[in-house]
């Protein structure tokens, strides 16, 4: 989504979501190069007649420029996660082989936690999840979803150069 | 627009200042006795008249009380701009006197609201909170106005107009659309037309009564679209839904075409969504796209102004060729829609001395000649009045039906008269709801506002008890309220006129009494304590339910 970048935009779109009882799975925001825009990008569930509700709830609000939902086209995506694992020396090794495969770095370590950076698709961090999961996660935080049109079908902001 | 409605308070003194020592020409002020008051004044003037409704209040509790007129306008889509004072600037998120986040707490009531951080922005954030408020899908807009801004001087400059670029309402409808939906009518042999509130807002009653003659098409209203349609037109089935006429309700069950207009097929009007209007294929025209497949999946949306959109359906149907060999297609339907108003007419009980609620309604609509602007309470008051008085106009009937708030009558009816003073204006009033605004007998006794009241008085939150009575084993749980005051004392106290009727025989005397009497009038009628409004289609429930009697 496209939103202009004054103060509130976000609590209203929140609100819209929550007043209606519709699903934010993730939200990532922040400025575009036109610093009166934002680019907004949202993970939500629904039915199809939910997603078409959602769609022109978002459209209607003033400060909403742009939406479009990228479920069923062709888009880029990525997600950043930092993950602290329990990893005391013996289980470290099985850790970074692990990281190493999925090309994330090490950012933190201590004498029993090691701290991971891994960025890519949805699937490919859901993937390494999993992996590590049965290893001891102690800690996961994860940025959410951005997304991006494939060049052809993207939006812009209305009327500049961006 | 000319008239603001308000209450003066700390954050605002400045603006109240301004307006009597330097504008005191430009604009006429009510100072109602209640922010909430203020709001639904300003919703019932913006109804009569179609021009936005403006008021002005303070910080904190003043813009607090508004809320709830914000919600009701809201909800029925009417253009109201309300300005609240706030704390100056640096005190903001500070918990300082009378500071309450008024943007955040009606951002959901609101179909836009603005802070204004610098007077350089004031000037055009005025201009757009109008812009907002009157066009598209109208609503109500919040503008708060922190005290030091209010105080600040600026070279004043008022856009002459000003683009909104992320605001754009669709008004011209799909062409394909249009001949499609022109395909179906023409095709249709059991048509029904449903409008709604939105025909009234477009200005479209004059185009939606040539269509309908046209191809000789019925047309039920929702409550909001009263007055959209002549109530006494031969082609009007009534309004339709919980409490609609039988007709009404079966010939939206049994139609093969419902073309609905600028309505939002509620759950008052639906019931049971896999039940409702089962055998027909639907156009849907609305302005906001977000009503269209929201309920109910339909065959033709179109997004457009309804005004627009009728004036090309009618030029489609006249390209296509329609002519009164198509309208005898439609003698059957026509014949059976007869017998289903003669099967179950809107009728009570004629014989008793004890005051009907419905024979006042149908007694005001006598004596007035229909030519009353009627603004009603909520509840049975509400559902009475719209049955047994019948609308010609539109912008004649003022109700809240989307929140359904009582206490929103008596001061819309303030907004009318103050709109229209030399129109007939009536509020049909529970004896619950009337008290909620009581306090607005001062403002139409210190304006000399000839507003009359008719309190259909049962001692009872009487749709509540209705309820109670059917499906809760007629536990009547807080919903007796048997008790003061004295409304004829009351209306006196005030300086108002009280008149009271008891007995049938007593109604008519006291209708023409009070409406000969200048200035306002309160009218306490004592009826009928247990008596239901009926047609009643529960809710949730589908036709086949319907309650009759």
């Amino acid at each position: 989504m496209l939103v202009e970048n004054k103060p509130g935009v976000l609590a209203r779109i929140a609100g819209m979501f929550s007043g209606r009882a519709f699903n934010i799975h993730s939200l990532a925001v922040a400025p575009t190069l036109d610093t009166n825009y934002s680019r907004m990008t949202i993970v939500t569930h629904g039915s199809e007649q939910i997603m078409e509700q959602i769609v022109k709830q978002l459209r209607k609000l003033i400060n909403v420029a742009k939406v479009q939902d990228l479920t069923a086209g062709d888009y880029v995506d990525r997600e950043m996660i930092l993950i602290r694992m329990r990893a005391a020396a013996a289980k470290r090794a099985e850790v970074l082989r692990i990281t190493d495969i999925f090309r994330g770095k090490v950012v933190d370590v201590s004498h029993d936690t090691i701290t991971l950076e891994v960025s890519g698709t949805e699937s490919k961090v859901e993937a390494i999840i999993e992996l590590l999961s049965p290893l001891g996660i102690t800690e996961l935080i994860r940025t959410g979803t951005v997304a991006i049109p494939r060049a052809k079908k993207t939006i812009k902001s209305p009327g500049s150069y961006e | 627009m000319d008239t603001i409605f308000g209450y003066p308070g700390g954050a605002v003194i400045d603006i109240f200042d301004a307006l009597v020592t330097k504008f005191q020409r430009d604009f006429n002020f009510i100072l109602v006795r209640h922010e909430q008051a203020a709001v639904h004044a300003a919703d019932g003037y913006a109804r009569a008249t179609g021009k936005p409704g403006v008021c002005l209040v303070t910080s904190g509790p003043g813009g607090t009380n508004t809320v709830t007129g914000l919600a009701t306008a809201y909800m029925d889509s009417i253009p109201v701009v309300v300005f609240t004072g706030q704390v100056p600037t640096p005190l903001i998120g500070n918990d300082a006197f009378q500071e309450a986040d008024i943007v955040g707490i009606t951002r959901p009531c609101t179909k836009h609201n603005y802070l204004v951080s610098h007077v350089n922005e004031l000037a055009r954030t005025v201009k757009e909170a109008f812009i907002i408020a009157g066009t598209g899908r109208p609503g109500p807009v919040l503008v708060d106005l922190p005290k030091d801004v209010a105080q600040a001087k600026a070279n004043f400059e008022y856009p002459r107009s000003v683009d909104i670029p992320t605001y754009k309402p669709t008004l011209k409808p799909h062409i394909p659309s249009i001949k499609r939906a022109a395909d179906l009518i023409a095709q249709a042999r059991r048509p029904v037309i449903y409008a709604g509130g939105g025909v009234i807002t477009s200005g479209a009653h004059r185009e939606l009564k040539t269509l309908a003659e046209m191809v000789g098409s019925p047309v039920t209203m929702t409550l909001m679209g009263l007055g959209c349609f002549p109530g006494t037109h031969p082609l009007s089935l009534g309004m339709l839904g919980m409490h609609g006429t039988y007709r009404a309700n079966m010939a939206v069950d049994n139609c093969d075409l419902l073309l609905a207009i600028g309505a939002r097929f509620d759950d008052r009007v639906t019931g049971k969504v896999e039940d409702f209007a089962k055998g027909a294929k639907i156009v849907h025209v609305d302005i906001d796209p977000t009503s269209i497949q929201k309920n109910i999946k339909v065959e033709v949306p179109i997004v457009a102004d309804a005004r627009q959109a009728l004036a090309k359906l009618i030029e489609a149907l006249n390209k296509r060729g329609y002519e009164a060999a198509d309208r005898e297609k439609l003698k059957q339907w026509h014949a059976t829609l007869t017998v289903w108003r003669n099967e179950q007419r809107l009728r009570f009980d004629r014989t008793t001395e004890i005051i009907k609620p419905q024979y006042v309604v149908e007694k005001l609509y006598e004596l007035t000649e229909g030519n009353a602007i009627i603004t009603t309470e909520v509840g049975q008051n509400q559902m009475w009045a719209a049955q047994y008085y019948l609308f010609d106009r539109p912008r004649t009937f003022l109700s809240s039906g989307g929140l359904g708030t009582m206490g929103y009558g008596f001061p819309a009816a303030i907004g009318a008269q103050v709109a229209f003073p030399d129109k007939l204006v009536i509020d049909i009033a529970g004896d619950g709801s009337i008290q909620m605004n009581i306090q607005e007998l001062a403002t139409v006794a210190t304006y000399e506002l000839p507003v009359k009241i008719a309190i259909l008085n049962n001692g009872y939150l009487g749709m509540v008890r209705q309820w109670q009575e059917r499906f809760y084993d007629r536990v009547y749980a807080h919903t007796d309220i048997m008790a003061p005051p004295d409304f004829v004392k009351l209306a006196e106290a005030y300086g108002a006129v009280g008149l009271r009727a008891r007995t049938a025989r007593e109604v008519e005397p006291v209708i023409r009494q009070g409406l000969e009497t200048k200035g306002p009038v309160v009218m306490d009628f004592i009826v009928e304590r247990e008596e239901g409004v009926y047609p009643m289609v529960p809710a949730g429930g589908s036709v086949k339910d319907i309650i009759l009697v």
